[in-house]
């Protein structure tokens, strides 16, 4: 990158560091720079996904970037005062922003430019690896990028993980007048964010993976459908398809190649299930999301009938990474069939919340100690539940298995979205196993009675289970149905509900009032 | 923003006419629509539902279908501000709980319901990507991350002030 001849300074213009102050921050930093009469470049970047560090202030120094955080408006006088402009130390200094142990542990591949650059500037993101994967792709025919994308052995980051390029080539063979891609961005598992920051830290680089998937299948058309409750993301992506648009990568001539595609930002209205895929292209067509029997696939008869590429936003802003470095350099990291790295998302009660990009095959405890830090409060982690509301809670003794798809799912546990979310000690699995049915009622399409009704059912036997009511008979009761909801539901959402359900049950039968593990 | 829209309130219906014309012609348009109708009056009334189905060629009963099955759209005014506190489990995970009963029993209401004096609507949410700094509240279109009671005492204080009545 050149160095411009003003001072840089950083404060990131991502959701979560706005939510802990980081616009007063900025707005402190700029005055106190007037006051004294010194010229600074104030760059609003994305996060570097260390949010117990946000706001994360960074200063660039010939040395590399210099990190202060959590700074508050009030600290800013005095972080002047100390010479931060020079990188100078401070009590809330890190060093070098790189040599923090939790960044420099990571494999950042996906992410490699999250916090680096303003995420609207084109010039940023050309300078840093951006449009290099879509300058190739531009040289390559569908069936060239369709097995670049197989031979790197990217799978669904959304949760199911299927085979990408597998899906592109059922899309790229099927008939159809018109052809789409859709982002499936309806990010609604707790404890994940990563598809947020993406959007808000680096939107060209979802941009650029969309349209290599539409150079791929031969898409004209792509929608990227967000969630109302991600405001922040649904304005910047908005924005950066203008810009792309205007700059000649995105419309009716991709950089002179004589290619079509363009783009378009869908907001959802607060139903969960419409994160499922054929949930979420109903919506888009403007219905209740009901979620579709499959077959048809969405890759045969998807958005408006037509053959449909409907991907996660992490899958699709990794394939740019992929052209770009080959497929080779991706499928090297990870173990197994699980290729490539996932962005884990460490939240709820942990020390070091954040975002931590890493090849499968760590594990939890490597995760949540090493990284993590352990629980916010001091007390010992109990119970994690991995991969959103629908995942399993897994218990201390299960902290050492590799995250990997394969492993996992042979535990009766799923990664999904990568989403990991810590309870201490104090965490009643009775409750969290009563919530999970209770979330599944609330979201439920409707559609197939085993969600509709049995997620209902289960939040009451659950509840005549807490309060000692015939406990024995509805135990049993609670076993069946949760085989009824998995064997019989239309979708994940049913069918899965019972995963934190019986987790929950399995390892901490304690919490539900019987002594010996409730077996399944 | 959240009075009833007034056939008789030319601005309204203006509003109206224009927002509904500027999405007829766009594939899939029944949700950016309501989006936008519900931004420029904070709900959604009963009276725009023909109008939408006459402009979308689709049923009243499909209208009222989309409207019904999502979370988001108003079908009655709501506050002059909506307070969403998230209960899922990150959040859950580090006291969530406390802050929604806190609400409640400031406020007053429960969940979905509207102050007295209309200052304030309280809405559960679940998840606001905003789960490494848990828990979580929205007040409008802003996001507050690592929220305690006392910060939650202060902003249900301005917000109730700010706009009190005269």
């Amino acid at each position: 990158m050149t160095r411009p001849a003003s001072l840089r300074v950083l404060v990131p213009i991502d959701s979560s560091a706005l939510s802990v102050g980081a616009e007063r921050v900025a707005q402190a930093i700029t005055r106190e720079a007037d006051r004294r009469g010194l010229s600074i470049d104030l760059v609003r970047n994305g996060s570097r996904g260390l949010f117990w560090l946000e706001p994360l202030v960074e200063v660039e120094t010939p040395a590399g970037r210099i990190a202060y955080g959590p700074v508050l408006p009030t600290d800013v006088p005095d972080l002047f005062d100390a010479g931060f402009l020079s990188g100078r130390p401070h009590r809330l200094g890190h060093g070098l922003s790189d040599h923090i142990p939790y960044l420099a542990g990571q494999e950042r591949l996906t992410f490699a430019r999250m916090g680096l650059t303003d995420p609207l500037s084109l010039t940023d993101y050309r300078a840093n690896g951006g449009f290099a994967g879509l300058d190739r792709a531009l040289s390559m025919s569908g069936e060239e990028l369709i097995r670049e994308v197989t031979d790197a052995g990217l799978r669904g980051r959304g949760g199911a993980a299927f085979p990408t390029g597998v899906k592109w080539a059922t899309v790229r063979q099927a008939e159809g007048r018109r052809k789409y891609v859709v982002c499936n961005a309806d990010e609604g598992d707790s404890g994940t964010f990563s598809d947020r920051m993406l959007m808000e830290g680096d939107p060209y680089c979802l941009i650029e993976g969309m349209t290599i998937a539409a150079l791929a299948v031969g898409a004209t058309a792509g929608y990227i459908y967000t969630r109302s409750e991600y405001p922040h993301a649904c304005r910047t992506l908005a924005a950066a398809i203008d810009r792309a648009r205007e700059a000649g990568y995105l419309g009716a001539d991709i950089l002179g190649s004589g290619r079509a595609f363009d783009l378009e930002v869908r907001m959802g209205a607060g139903a969960y299930i419409c994160g499922e895929e054929t949930s979420l292209l109903e919506s888009l067509e403007g219905k209740p999301g009901l979620v579709r029997f499959k077959p048809p696939l969405p890759a045969v008869a998807g958005l408006f009938g037509q053959p449909t590429v409907i991907n996660n936003v992490i899958s699709l802003a990794t394939v740019p990474i992929i052209l770009a470095r080959g497929a080779a350099f991706y499928r090297d990291y990870g173990v197994g069939r699980s290729h490539g790295t996932l962005p884990f998302q460490l939240a709820g009660n942990i020390r070091h919340g954040g975002l931590v990009e890493k090849a499968f095959g760590l594990t939890l405890a490597t995760l949540l100690y090493d990284y993590g830090g352990g629980s916010a409060n001091g007390r010992s982690i109990r119970a994690v539940q991995v991969g959103g509301p629908l995942g399993a809670y897994v218990p201390e003794s299960q902290f050492e298995v590799p995250l990997d798809y394969e492993t996992y799912s042979r535990m009766g546990a799923m990664i999904g979205h990568g989403g990991i979310v810590a309870f201490d000690d104090t965490v009643d699995m009775a409750r969290m196993a009563r919530y999970a049915m209770e979330f599944c009622a609330l979201e439920s399409c409707g559609k197939c009675t085993p969600c509709r009704i049995g997620s209902r059912r289960g939040v009451e036997v659950i509840d005549r289970i807490i309060a000692d009511q015939e406990r024995a008979a509805n135990l049993v009761l609670l076993e069946s149905l949760c085989d009824t909801l998995e064997c019989g539901s239309l979708c994940a959402l049913g069918g899965m509900a019972p995963y934190p359900v019986r987790s929950a049950l399995r390892h901490f039968p304690q919490d539900f009032g019987v002594e010996t593990p409730v077996l399944s | 923003m959240s009075n009833p829209v007034d056939a008789d309130r030319e601005s309204d219906q203006a509003a109206l006419r224009a927002i509904i014309e500027a999405h007829r012609a766009m594939p899939g348009a029944m949700l950016p629509l309501l989006h936008a109708i519900q931004g420029q009056l904070g709900w959604v009334p009963a009276e725009v539902v023909p109008l939408i189905s006459d402009a979308l060629n689709v049923s009243r009963a499909e209208v009222q279908g989309v409207l019904d099955f999502y979370h988001d759209f108003r079908r009655a005014p709501a506050g002059r501000h909506v307070l969403q506190i998230c209960r899922a489990e990150s959040c859950q995970a580090m006291g969530s709980y406390r802050l929604e009963v806190q609400a409640r029993d400031t406020l007053g209401i429960s969940f979905h319901q509207t102050t007295a004096d209309g200052a304030l609507t309280l809405e559960p949410v679940y998840c606001l990507g905003n789960c490494a700094c848990s828990p979580a509240i929205r007040i409008d279109d802003a996001i507050y991350g690592r929220m305690d009671p006392a910060t939650l005492d202060a902003l249900i204080g301005d917000l109730r002030d700010a706009q009190a009545p005269a």
